[in-house]
């Protein structure tokens, strides 16, 4: 970012003035950061509990039935030339072997077992799906109680419509966006409080279409609830469907906690972090070009990445 | 940058690692699975209010029937009992409904096709996951209630199979009276239009339109209608409650 020439003349007064010119700001409001942390408990436990579940049948279809030879994805195990379990993972037509990770893992006691979905990503570890029933369906109740929770909060403070809505010059700016985020270049200073184009349709997906579609996705696996749901069930081709979207839905959870993972990290981890936690977030009050070389006043977090 | 990223690996299952294991303590504690259980009481209520009792289970048509009717648990009860039934392809076989009836009765499979019956073609869903259809002929389960008078204290049948689990950890079920009554209730002599298999239940087995497979006692050998489920088995009122599944299976 800065010139040789800025380099030069960045004298002793400027990184004084640079600390000033940084201003911190009470971002996230306490209930907001109540209900985020909650939300990464509950959708972590009830990841690791679902793939319990899964692995009693790893396998998927579409429509009402599961007969045997029509699964769409397989977690399985074969036996090589060898006579040794080799993992297996299927999709559609396509067969991979993916032995040590899916189909076949090594269990606590370090022998290779049958199993979809490795120990260290289930909850219980050892198969036991009553357990992992128990851990998805309390937890569901968490992160359900906790999203209604946050709906309306947002609704009632207007963080929905101020914050996450997108206004007719976000959707204008949406090809500059994008061109930033695939630079990984990040707005400073006022601009970086208001939530860009791509974050508001991310956090809109998320909320309506991830925590929305999974909650009755679940809900259309129960058979009690089939009863009254079941032109919900008979829209997304059957019940074994419903389950297969479950599934989708909750690896595309995955993918948006690593995107927001890795944006948090590029733009700065510990003052993300502080402002989930303490709601405070630093920003520039000044414009970019006048900063000194960042490394010697302000620390790492603050940086400017680009 | 491969150190780099073994490195970021091993520390990510790690984490899970350790999160797993935390949670592995948590379920085998005494209060955690308990816990943990509360959500079931909550799931049981709520989804009572969002679906009402009466509710029914939707009814395909002979096209979705599965192909095959996977059979899932015992497929071949061992016992000397069930055995010298299945011998004599059943044909001294009676049921028998005790417990708090004003008038306890045996009944064979033609008395029990005399009383109300009814065909439906539902779905069946286990806790594992997979589900399959079938054509499903019985006799309501409340023409049979009806027929031997329930004794006012009675809350719950019981549902006592031929098959054993383990040695002498005969399969048992049960379900509380409302469900009981459910015109969806049955028990089953008939799927897809045949006699019920054997590796299906034969010659008996129930039927619930609304709940997960292992509710669906097969091999049914007697009926007990009682005021608790206590005294039967470990006391959580089915073999599967008792290795820690929820009696209520409707989620």
């Amino acid at each position: 970012m800065s010139t040789e020439s800025l380099d030069a003349g960045a004298s002793a007064p400027i990184p004084i003035a640079n600390r000033e010119s940084r201003r911190t700001v009470y971002r996230h409001p306490l209930p907001i950061r109540i209900m985020h942390w909650i939300n990464v408990v509950a959708l972590t436990l009830m990841f690791l509990s679902g793939l319990q579940i899964f692995n009693a049948h790893p396998s998927l279809y579409w429509g009402n039935r599961s007969d045997e030879g029509t699964a769409i994805f397989a977690l399985g195990a074969r036996e090589d030339a060898a006579g040794k379990l080799q993992g297996a993972t299927r999709i559609g037509k396509h067969e991979f072997t993916t032995t040590g990770v899916l189909g076949v893992s090594n269990g606590s006691d370090g022998s290779p077992q049958v199993r979809g979905f490795p120990s260290w990503l289930t909850v219980p570890g050892p198969q036991w799906l009553a357990m992992g029933r128990r851990w998805h369906f309390f937890f569901a109740w968490v992160f359900v109680l906790n999203g209604l929770c946050y709906v309306g909060y947002a609704i009632a403070t207007r963080h929905l419509q101020r914050d996450l809505w997108p206004t007719g010059a976000d959707w204008r700016g949406i090809g500059r966006s994008i061109v930033d985020h695939l630079r990984f270049k990040h707005p400073h200073g006022d601009e970086a409080l208001r939530y860009n184009i791509l974050q508001r349709l991310a956090y809109l997906t998320v909320i309506f279409v991830f925590g929305v579609g999974i909650v009755l996705m679940g809900l259309a696996m129960s058979p009690r609830m089939d009863a009254v749901l079941s032109p919900l069930v008979e829209a997304v081709g059957g019940r074994q469907s419903a389950r297969t979207i479950h599934f989708i839905i909750a690896w595309g959870f995955v993918a948006f906690v690593l995107i927001h993972v890795f944006e948090v990290l590029i733009t700065g981890v510990f003052n993300q972090l502080r402002g989930m936690i303490t709601g405070y977030y630093a920003i520039d009050a000044s414009p970019r070009d006048t900063q000194p070389p960042a490394a010697e006043v302000v620390s790492s977090e603050d940086r400017p990445h680009d | 940058m491969t150190d780099r990223r073994s490195f970021l690996r091993m520390t990510m299952v790690g984490a899970a690692g350790v999160l797993v294991v935390g949670c592995d303590r948590i379920s085998r504690t005494l209060w955690g699975p308990d816990v943990l259980g509360q959500a079931e009481g909550l799931n049981r209520r709520v989804q009572a209010l969002l679906s009402p009792s009466g509710s029914m289970a939707k009814e395909y048509t002979e096209a979705d029937i599965s192909p095959v009717f996977h059979p899932n648990g015992t497929t071949m009860p061992a016992t000397p009992a069930y055995q010298a039934l299945l011998a004599d392809n059943f044909r001294d076989y009676k049921l028998q409904v005790d417990g708090l009836v004003r008038r306890p009765a045996s009944l064979s499979i033609d008395q029990l096709k005399r009383l109300d019956t009814r065909t439906q073609i539902t779905r069946h869903d286990c806790v594992e996951g997979w589900s399959a259809i079938g054509k499903w002929q019985g006799t309501a389960l409340s023409a049979v209630l009806d027929h031997v008078g329930v004794d006012p204290r009675a809350r719950f049948v019981v549902f006592h199979c031929f098959d054993e689990m383990e040695e002498d950890t005969p399969y048992y079920e049960s379900i509380d009276l409302t469900e009981a009554r459910h015109p969806q209730t049955l028990l089953a002599f008939a799927l897809n239009d045949k006699p019920l298999p054997v590796p299906n239940g034969a010659p008996l087995r129930l039927r619930i339109g609304r709940q997960l497979g292992y509710k669906q006692a097969k091999y049914l050998a007697r009926i007990e209608l009682v005021s608790s489920l206590e005294d039967i088995g470990d006391g959580n009122g089915g073999y599967w409650e008792d290795q820690g599944y929820e009696w209520y299976a409707g989620i």
